[in-house]
């Protein structure tokens, strides 16, 4: 008895301590977004005006508007061919339908400096011009995996009963798509899709390559800041990146209860 | 979907798009740079079609080579450390009440889902000199003078270890919850020590975590360039930084294509075992 309490014990500090360290940098970031001094090194003093210097950047608004475009852009169309593909493949999966899936999902598997390169060669043979349109079809390549598989796995664990029922009670294939499919398979696209919006949102190194000399997207500007050093511009930026990002956690994890109470209510 | 004939024909339109999009932006552009990595380079941009072994000659030149090296090092040194930090964390973590755990779930969601470099800025302002940590120990009394971390090797390690320890604890908590705590109380009260039920019982069964923790932190190790760019400065130089130099500066697209090429193979090396040591394990089962 007295053994296990020790082992709690020295579990919950080992938890609780690699906790702290994974918010440091971002509990710093956000303190020194408020700090009045421009080095950034010493405190002095509470100030708003990074946030206000941040509002005024124009340059900075019209990234932010690009990643956005871009990663809604991406979440729609991977949704909608990584959907519709985990449907079609839910009756038969054929050799090719295996080899297909794996094929789709390399651009999550392979190193990303390579999936930029090879987009950067693939494009400029293909003569497409670097901007938003190559952005998003990478962009979408690397997004579909997240959601095809979490809808693949959904598919899965659903049993037919119920769209066989009410196939059988006469409603139209479409109609027990629309009200017995699409509901049950809503919470994977959901988490698919907010997973994508964060890793579209944040990607640096397959942007690098396919963006263009006009596109800028808010991950591609903030890198190249940073690799110049610190400003307390950047800390600002960071805060509200931060506070979209835990925005996005905390939806994700409504959508995972959300599931649970109903299954919970159908058993 | 009233025929077997009707659902084939319905799939073949749902199927369709992901086929399309895959072979057109995932297949041909990787068969296209295994291609790129044949040819010569051209004098200002671009490539001539002339076939040519020139590129993977270059690779073996000394200087690649140990870029090569320094990458696999510190990918397997990343790996390491964050297998001794991440495995323990989920294993305790899949330990704890139903409550604790949504908690710790969240929690560990923030900073994974957090742009890697909001995260890299955070500790940009830890290591800079003069920064929180050389304050820090300053006051402590360690040391008397601001150290020179930022840009550095050991910074370079601590970032990678930082942003890739995620992966770890969540796959090994994964496997880790569906253990099943019972077989572990029986087996220490059928006389066996702590160590022995632990490596017994629970290590073998969260072995599935584990390996794909490994994976999921070497992979990408391999190709983080950023982190070095960032917190190293120009003195870490990996693969990664030299693909992309000798696309953007050195223009020189069959070179970078042919070193993709290599790290791609080295990547798919580790897949390939992953899979086979997985295999054997259920084999075994």
């Amino acid at each position: 008895m007295k053994r296990g309490k020790k082992k709690g014990l020295f579990a919950t500090s080992y938890l609780t301590l690699v906790m702290i360290v994974l918010y440091v940098p971002i509990i710093l970031t956000v303190i020194y977004s408020f700090n009045a001094n421009k080095s950034g090194t010493v405190w002095s003093g509470f100030s708003l005006k990074w946030y206000e210097e941040l509002a005024g950047d124009r340059s900075l608004k019209e990234a932010l508007i690009n990643s956005l475009v871009l990663a809604l852009g991406s979440c729609f169309f991977a949704i909608l061919i990584a959907t519709s593909a985990a449907l079609g493949m839910r009756n038969r999966v054929s050799k090719l339908d295996k080899v297909m899936s794996y094929m789709s999902s390399l651009p999550i598997m392979i190193p990303e400096i390579i999936l930029g390169m090879v987009f950067l060669g693939v494009f400029s043979f293909m003569n497409i011009p670097f901007g938003m349109v190559t952005l998003m079809i990478s962009h979408t390549a690397f997004c579909i995996p997240y959601i095809f598989t979490m809808v693949q796995a959904r598919l899965e664990g659903m049993e037919r009963n119920l769209e066989e029922a009410a196939l059988d009670l006469g409603a139209k294939p479409w109609e027990v798509f629309r009200d017995v499919t699409l509901p049950a398979i809503m919470p994977a696209i959901g988490s698919g899709a907010l997973l994508s919006f964060a890793m579209s949102f944040d990607d640096v190194v397959i942007s690098i390559f396919v963006t263009g000399a006009r596109t800028n997207t808010l991950a591609v500007k903030i890198y190249t800041k940073l690799k110049t050093g610190v400003t307390p511009e950047i800390n600002a930026l960071a805060t509200v990146i931060l506070l979209i990002t835990i925005i996005m956690v905390v939806l994700s994890e409504m959508i995972k209860e959300r599931t649970k109470t109903k299954e919970g209510d159908s058993i | 979907m009233a025929g077997a004939g009707r659902r084939k024909s319905n799939n073949w339109a749902l199927v369709a798009p992901l086929y399309l999009f895959t072979i057109l932006f995932v297949g041909l552009p990787l068969i296209y740079m295994v291609y790129l990595s044949f040819m010569s380079r051209a004098k200002v941009w671009g490539f001539t079609n002339d076939f040519t072994l020139q590129n993977y000659l270059q690779i073996l030149e000394p200087i690649y080579m140990s870029t090569f090296g320094t990458s696999l090092k510190l990918a397997v040194l990343t790996t390491a450390i964050v297998t001794l930090i991440g495995y323990p964390f989920g294993y305790f973590m899949a330990r704890l009440g139903a409550k604790a755990k949504r908690l710790m779930m969240i929690g560990i969601m923030i900073p994974f889902w957090t742009s890697s470099l909001v995260r890299l800025n955070g500790w940009i302002i830890v290591f800079r000199s003069n920064g929180v940590l050389d304050k820090l120990l300053m006051w402590i009394g360690l040391t008397d003078e601001p150290l020179k971390l930022l840009y550095s090797y050991p910074a370079v390690v601590f970032g990678m270890v930082y942003a890739l320890c995620p992966f770890m604890m969540l796959s090994v908590y994964s496997s880790a919850e569906k253990l099943d705590w019972r077989l572990l109380e029986a087996a220490s009260d059928l006389g066996a020590g702590r160590a022995r039920a632990f490596f017994d019982i629970a290590f073998p069964l969260t072995m599935p975590g584990l390996m794909s923790g490994i994976v999921l932190t070497f992979i990408p190790s391999m190709g983080l360039f950023f982190v070095a760019d960032i917190l190293g400065g120009s003195k870490v130089v990996l693969i990664g930084n030299v693909i992309q130099e000798q696309m953007t500066k050195g223009r020189n697209l069959p070179f970078a294509a042919a070193l993709s090429v290599v790290l791609m193979l080295m990547t798919s090396c580790m897949l390939g075992l992953y899979r086979k040591i997985c295999g054997n394990w259920k084999g075994l089962d």
